[in-house]
């Protein structure tokens, strides 16, 4: 990213940040389809995404949303609502970190964890759709579940570390830094770990 | 059209006092080094001294007492490496003292410092601090009571909240039971008046930057008689106890911002007081939910750390930046990291209100018209990012009907 003295992010981030688009202004008086809450306040980021679909082509008619979090949280969100609305359910269900960070003209490596969140949300809203209107075959069961939200590390993440060699608490930590935000999925995380090295080591 | 420049971050760094530009400018000449025995060096050598006798006055100490560093955390690594050396040739020999007492507010520099000795077998202890972030004075002495510690170190003014400690109390009980104190007194000096003597320490860290210096200087005062050993090795300079030629032109500039502290230091103080209580009072008259942190009378004139509940505080500090205001946050996502500032944490306040926190902190320019301004640009920012967060509700009143 270039060494812009005017402002630190993307022009893209910049403008999203100043002038959010589809924030759900009124709550209680919005109608929608299926709704998502992701991230832990804790942490310092929070997303809420709402939408509203249109039955017949089975595509995202309007999205709006609430972020608590940084100014790339509050961009990355934005950006998002705009490009979802038209476009199909199956489409938006894939939307990945990735894909918003590029639209967004670059993230710098430690904000790539606030537009993660972003997409987690939409699919979160999409998944409550689904289950809604009894479409719950739709709802892809992610292989890898996130055990820990503010890491982003996963049950497979875990796992991986365990056959990297991974035995204890704080040596799965060095291995994927889960648990060292909010220490929330502590519980969780070691009774997987013991599972895994049970599955993999124990004879 | 540019914006209005308003720089409330003074803690971060200041800018250049005139006064200390002006001598600079001058000193850039002299570049002799103050260890040669011609003209040239004996110059050098002339403002080097003139400088430390300058700095050792402001803070009550003889000027022997002063090594000049490179920067206020070049001090305070110094002082905890003292506390490591194990050679028994060494002037300072630690063996049977392996304690040390620090807190858990520190600046990172005596944290990650005091991290290494836990690593080489020390036993580090971290003063707790309540909700104000004053150390416990009780914890202080259940500790020191029946152990050997060679150490306490306390930070007099805390950079992020403001918070005094009473470090006088603190030095009397260190040396009650033996230990040596130190206190970096890098946000203190400069701001409040500050005596080595009346508060009775051994080391005392001080920062050019901070104030209206150049950056790239720091002083470290050692009380005559304490034992001492050099972190930068292999070098006569500073009677052996910082190798490294002479950062001339970094001195002479610490010598002038010192002078110019002591003549302004106590109007300025005065003013800031004033200042200090129409920022909180706008900002807890025009915005709701607005926590306060730091204690409301032991701390600092210059700096007001507030959070505001369901903002956060790197957003808060953006849309600031944007209306040509400078502060600084204690949110995690503005330092690289993901944790939230850890002395906000060790308030006892939750890590959302420690994510929603800026410190505000103001210099010899701040004047009324920056308050002003920062009063009338900063409920609308708080408003705009509240009407857009997933973690905070209007409670119901006044919500415009679409």
């Amino acid at each position: 990213m270039s060494q812009n003295t005017d402002w630190v992010y993307s022009e893209k981030i910049k403008d999203h940040f100043m002038h959010p688009r589809n924030i759900l202004e009124d709550e209680k008086s919005y109608r929608y389809d299926g709704k998502g809450v992701v991230g832990n306040i804790k942490c310092g980021d929070q997303m809420m995404m709402v939408i509203k679909v249109d039955k017949e082509k089975n595509a995202i008619a309007d999205c709006k949303w609430k972020t608590y979090g940084c100014a790339s949280a509050i961009a990355s969100t934005s950006l998002l609502s705009e490009i979802v609305i038209g476009m199909s359910l199956d489409k938006a269900y894939h939307i990945s970190p990735k894909d918003i960070a590029e639209e967004l003209g670059g993230l710098p490596e430690h904000k790539i964890h606030c537009s993660v969140l972003g997409d987690k949300a939409l699919r979160a809203a999409i998944d409550d759709y689904y289950m809604k209107n009894g479409m719950e075959n739709k709802i892809k069961k992610e292989k890898a579940r996130i055990i820990c939200q503010c890491m982003n590390v996963t049950d497979h993440d875990i796992e991986n570390a365990v056959l990297e060699g991974a035995r204890t608490f704080l040596e799965l930590q060095e291995h994927t830094k889960l648990g060292t935000v909010c220490g929330q999925c502590k519980g969780e995380a070691e009774q997987l770990l013991k599972e895994y090295v049970k599955k993999h080591f124990d004879k | 059209m540019s914006v209005k420049k308003v720089y409330l971050d003074h803690n971060a760094t200041t800018p250049l006092h005139p006064e200390v530009k002006k001598v600079m400018r001058e000193a850039m000449d002299k570049f002799g080094n103050p260890s040669s025995l011609h003209s040239v060096g004996r110059e050098a050598r002339k403002y080097v001294e003139e400088a430390r006798a300058k700095t050792a006055g402001f803070i009550g100490a003889s000027p022997e007492e002063i090594v000049f560093v490179g920067s206020g955390s070049e001090a305070n690594n110094t002082v905890l490496s003292i506390f490591s050396c194990a050679s028994k040739s060494c002037s300072f020999h630690s063996e049977v003292k392996k304690v040390v007492v620090t807190t858990a507010i520190e600046h990172p520099c005596i944290i990650e410092s005091s991290k290494c000795l836990k690593d080489r077998g020390f036993d580090v202890r971290y003063l707790d601090v309540d909700s104000f972030g004053k150390v416990s004075i009780e914890q202080l002495e259940d500790i020191l009571k029946g152990r050997k510690a060679g150490l306490v170190s306390v930070m007099m003014a805390n950079n992020e909240i403001g918070t005094l400690q009473d470090i006088k109390l603190i030095a009397e009980i260190a040396h009650k039971y033996g230990a040596l104190m130190h206190t970096d007194a890098v946000q203190a000096v400069g701001k409040i008046p500050v005596d080595v003597k009346k508060l009775d320490v051994d080391f005392l860290t001080v920062s050019g930057h901070k104030i209206y210096g150049p950056k790239g200087i720091g002083m470290l005062f050692v009380k005559t008689g304490t034992p001492f050993c050099p972190f930068v090795r292999g070098g006569h300079q500073e009677m052996g106890r910082r190798a490294g030629t002479e950062n001339t032109l970094g001195i002479i500039g610490l010598g002038k911002a010192v002078e110019m502290r002591a003549k302004e230091m106590a109007a300025e103080d005065k003013r800031l007081k004033g200042l200090k209580k129409m920022l909180a009072q706008g900002i807890r008259k025009n915005i709701p939910d607005a926590h306060f942190n730091g204690h409301p009378e032991d701390s600092l004139v210059s700096t007001l750390n507030v959070s505001f509940k369901g903002a956060e505080g790197e957003a808060i500090l953006l849309y600031l930046d944007l209306a040509g205001i400078a502060v600084s946050t204690g949110s995690a996502c503005a330092s690289g990291s993901l944790d939230p500032s850890h002395v906000l944490l060790a308030t006892g306040i939750s890590p959302e209100l420690a994510h929603g926190s800026i410190r505000i902190s103001m210099g010899r320019l701040t004047d009324k018209k920056d308050i002003e301004y920062v009063l009338d640009t900063l409920p609308g920012i708080i408003k705009k990012i509240r009407n857009m967060s997933s973690a905070y509700s209007k409670g119901g009143k006044n919500v415009p009907k679409h």
